[in-house]
């Protein structure tokens, strides 16, 4: 059952550019990946896949402020966000004389306490347009909505 | 009580003011460093086509720096390892032509949760990376005509496979 949703998604996730140059399209997605701190993790060109990661740090100010306040007040300890993995798969599909390009952002985010307290999907639209950006330009081309 | 407060709200001010005010979320498309500094710091070019060939010197030169290959993708040019030595430094290798003579380069690593951005570390895998493919690495932004191999290292003795003595030259890599 696809989710109510997924159609939006799957446009916010999907670009589609005028070339049938698959290898291209992959190398130029995997030089930006790098370019903002991903590391590959296993991709397949032959199926147009890449996946890659990061991991970084996940102290918010806000939730810091939140474990203070609890602290002072009601002197007990509450777990903090601490470091998320963020995961990104890029899945490029041609089309006739042009290619779509999928990227889909989730990631995992552990506590202070070493729980895993957040598994979520990215669905931050401007996050998904400015990896639509970069890429145009680094393929000289503009990507077309779906 | 009222004091109390002050003090819980100062705190909460102060618990702010050293995190910053950004969230977590906002890492997905950032760049640690200034991306034209950090593009210099991980790129150098070679005076070679053969793409493969450079490809399979990444893989041994990544193995004789400690690192455990985890994937590699010929199409698009890609060696990722990782070396666990009580860290964990997770290095992607891209290699792509940069013109009809040159091969372009770049390395990107993460140590622990953090970009790697202090350039010893890049500095040591492409002076591994130069002694174990007999070519120099030249700067991507150097103006100085490249020419071919360097005198120092004779392509025409230069092995097909990637060279054994790269493990006499290899220094850990350290954050």
């Amino acid at each position: 059952m696809l989710a109510p949703q997924s159609i939006e998604r799957r446009q916010m996730q999907t670009r589609q550019y005028p070339t049938s140059d698959e290898a291209k399209i992959l190398q130029a997605s995997a030089g930006l990946l790098q370019d903002v701190g991903f590391t590959l993790d296993s991709s397949r060109s032959s199926l147009g896949l890449i996946c890659a990661s990061k991991d970084r740090g996940a102290v918010e100010g806000g939730q810091v402020a939140g474990a203070v306040v609890m602290a002072a007040l009601f002197g007990v300890s509450t777990p903090i966000d601490q470091k998320q993995k963020i995961r990104v798969s890029i899945v490029t599909f041609p089309t006739g004389s042009q290619i779509a390009v999928r990227v889909t952002f989730q990631r995992i985010v552990w506590n202070s306490y070493g729980q895993v307290s957040r598994l979520e999907l990215l669905d931050d639209a401007k996050m998904y347009e400015e990896f639509f950006d970069k890429l145009s330009k680094a393929v000289f081309l503009e990507g077309q909505r779906i | 009580m009222s004091r109390r407060v002050f003090i819980v709200l100062g705190l909460v001010v102060l618990a702010w003011a050293t995190q910053g005010c950004t969230t977590s979320r906002s890492q997905v498309l950032q760049a640690d460093e200034s991306a034209v500094k950090l593009r210099s710091i991980q790129t150098r070019v070679f005076d070679t086509t053969d793409k493969p060939k450079m490809l399979r010197t990444v893989m041994a030169t990544l193995q004789d720096l400690g690192f455990v290959v985890d994937a590699a993708d010929d199409t698009i040019g890609s060696v990722t390892a990782t070396k666990l030595d009580r860290y964990a430094l997770k290095m992607t290798v891209m290699v792509r032509p940069r013109n009809e003579r040159q091969l372009l380069v770049r390395a990107n690593a993460q140590y622990n949760l953090n970009a790697v951005a202090n350039p010893e570390p890049y500095q040591n895998f492409f002076a591994a990376l130069e002694k174990a493919i007999f070519l120099t690495a030249h700067l991507e932004d150097d103006g100085a005509p490249a020419t071919g191999p360097s005198a120092t290292s004779p392509a025409s003795t230069a092995p097909s496979a990637p060279a054994p003595q790269a493990a006499t030259v290899a220094t850990p890599i350290h954050k």
